[in-house]
């Protein structure tokens, strides 16, 4: 891989809540088409690290790269906040906990982030979102409020609206984590699928070892706001040198 | 007056009364009977004068267009204020923040009547005394400091309403999850849209019961609109009960011509609240259904695929 086929690049980021330094200097990209997983233990800085990637955290230091535009971390100006509207035009997210709009039907969570762009045109967004929904299963399901949905239904649902942005990467923060077990499957098949047939970049936050051992081209090992280890699935589960890396895989797996 | 975070009782009762068996609900039907039997008795034997009320019915209602114009007029200004003033509550900027935490403190700081006679009495002084010191000020100025009654009315209502109600708007906002903000922020909205589309739409939910008890409130309070001077052709009902009341030394009847129709007004608003309510909370109860081409949720057999 060449250094600039990198989609987002992260250098030197730096998060402070308070006085706490929940990350230490990261410095990492994601190429095109590539799918990245990163583990840790909870409060290793891994939601964080995404979250800074599209400004939900405002980065204390550091920058942030996303398909060309490149912000610093540090005070917003009002010039930066336009910018950072800019930048997450680039970025889907899927959240833990869905955040589907509930006063909206499955159809209309789906279509409001085009209609919110400048010169928006309703018929063709309403097809594409239409599209969407049934790549994710749930073109019986347009009509839909997400309350009358299971939360694997949600999930799915909350992936077809981050994508009906054209997004160059993808952010999935624990996607699986507030479902119940035997629904988690189908989310992660939708997610698989993404990675394999449209080649999406994603960033996935996962505790999910079999996707992370299948799906990911890379997994990156995050320990007290650090990345410890990176390498292939096969580098990272059967030949790491770290001993902290040892212990979180055995203690998951 | 008015009293902000009163529980919505109407439809706690509602709810007992739907729950409860039929027996119940004949037996509650039968004591309302016996209580306005009670007072029937009462008023009989207190000569309450039928045909002097019906003669004069219409007199009084007469004033109902003004109360009912003051009412609203009041409650749409106070939403208007409420919701610019919680979205200065919730703000970061100083000064926004600032003037409305200043609104707030002072129209829930003075009493309403204290605040309609400043706007209907001390305007029109501040008026005369600002012309006098700048004579270039134009000619209209004085004139636009001296309002009509019911505008001065409206005024009050809605400054005051607007206040509690702003609190009542910032609570309503603040209840909705932080993780809604954050995906209208990560879809790339602007503050605008993600007030307007998803954040508000959501907190009008919380804020419709709350501001349908202070609108109940509101009407009510209208009467105070009658201790400044009006015109008989502009008065409302408690002033026209009143005039009438005093003329014709009948002030029980009158004033129960006036109670009467207050009190139908909110039952009337009551049963229009109860049914917003219920329209307002699609897309929270599963068993609520608006739309009929909603099936019940069936599991579907997880598919994927993104060709």
């Amino acid at each position: 891989m060449t250094a600039n086929d990198a989609v987002v690049r992260v250098e030197g980021l730096h998060k402070y809540f308070g006085d706490l330094e929940v990350l230490r200097g990261i410095d990492m990209d994601l190429h095109k088409g590539e799918v990245v997983v990163i583990l840790g233990r909870s409060g290793s800085g891994k939601s964080t690290l995404l979250r800074c990637v599209n400004f939900l955290d405002d980065p204390t230091q550091g920058t942030i790269e996303v398909s060309g535009v490149k912000l610093s971390g540090g005070h917003r100006t009002r010039r930066k906040r336009e910018q950072i509207r800019n930048l997450r035009l680039h970025v889907g997210m899927v959240f833990q906990q869905f955040n589907l709009f509930p006063q909206m039907t499955a159809l209309e969570n789906v279509m409001i982030g085009p209609l919110c762009r400048k010169g928006a045109d309703k018929a063709a967004t309403r097809k594409r979102a239409l599209q969407l929904l049934d790549q994710v299963g749930l073109g019986d399901k347009a009509d839909q409020h997400p309350i009358r949905l299971s939360g694997g239904q949600q999930q799915r649902v909350a992936i077809a609206r981050a994508l009906a942005t054209e997004p160059d990467v993808m952010l999935f923060d624990e996607p699986t984590s507030a479902l119940d077990p035997e629904l988690t499957g189908e989310v992660l098949a939708v997610m698989k699928a993404l990675a394999t047939e449209v080649h999406m970049p994603m960033m996935v936050v996962t505790h999910e070892m079999g996707f992370a051992r299948e799906v990911a081209d890379r997994l990156v090992f995050f320990h007290e706001g650090v990345i410890l280890e990176q390498g292939s699935p096969d580098q990272v589960f059967n030949h790491t040198q770290h001993p902290e890396c040892r212990r979180f895989l055995d203690a998951v797996l | 007056m008015s009293s902000p975070g009163r529980p919505s009782t109407g439809r706690r009762e509602r709810l007992a009364l739907a729950s409860a068996g039929a027996s119940f609900r004949l037996k509650v039907a039968v004591v309302w009977t016996l209580i306005f039997l009670f007072f029937g008795i009462f008023f009989y034997l207190a000569k309450f004068d039928n045909q002097w009320m019906l003669d004069n019915l219409e007199f009084i209602a007469r004033g109902l267009q003004f109360t009912v114009y003051i009412a609203i007029g009041g409650i749409v200004l106070a939403i208007l204020l409420a919701g610019i003033g919680a979205l200065g509550r919730i703000s970061s900027n100083s000064i926004a923040f600032g003037i409305s935490g200043f609104y707030v403190s002072f129209f829930r700081g003075t009493p309403l009547i204290v605040q309609l006679f400043l706007i209907y009495l001390a305007l029109p002084q501040v008026g005369a005394n600002l012309s006098d010191r700048f004579p270039s000020l134009p000619d209209g100025f004085q004139s636009a400091l001296i309002l009509d009654a019911a505008v001065a009315g409206i005024l009050a209502l809605g400054l005051n309403y607007g206040a509690y109600m702003t609190e009542i708007f910032r609570a309503g906002i603040q209840s909705i999850n932080p993780g809604q903000s954050e995906a209208a922020v990560a879809l790339g909205m602007t503050y605008g849209q993600r007030m307007g589309r998803v954040i508000l739409p959501q907190a009008f939910r919380v804020i419709i019961p709350p501001t349908g008890n202070e609108f109940i409130a509101m009407l009510k309070d209208t009467a105070l609109v009658s201790f400044v001077g009006v015109s008989v052709g502009q008065a409302e009902i408690f002033r026209r009960s009143q005039l009438l009341g005093r003329a014709d030394n009948r002030p029980l009847e009158a004033l129960i011509v006036a109670a009467g129709m207050y009190w139908a007004l909110t039952a009337l608003f009551t049963v229009f609240q109860s049914r917003l309510e219920k329209r307002l909370s699609k897309g929270y109860v599963r068993g609520v259904t608006i739309t009929t081409r909603e099936k019940p949720a069936v599991e579907p057999p997880p598919q994927a695929g993104l060709a």
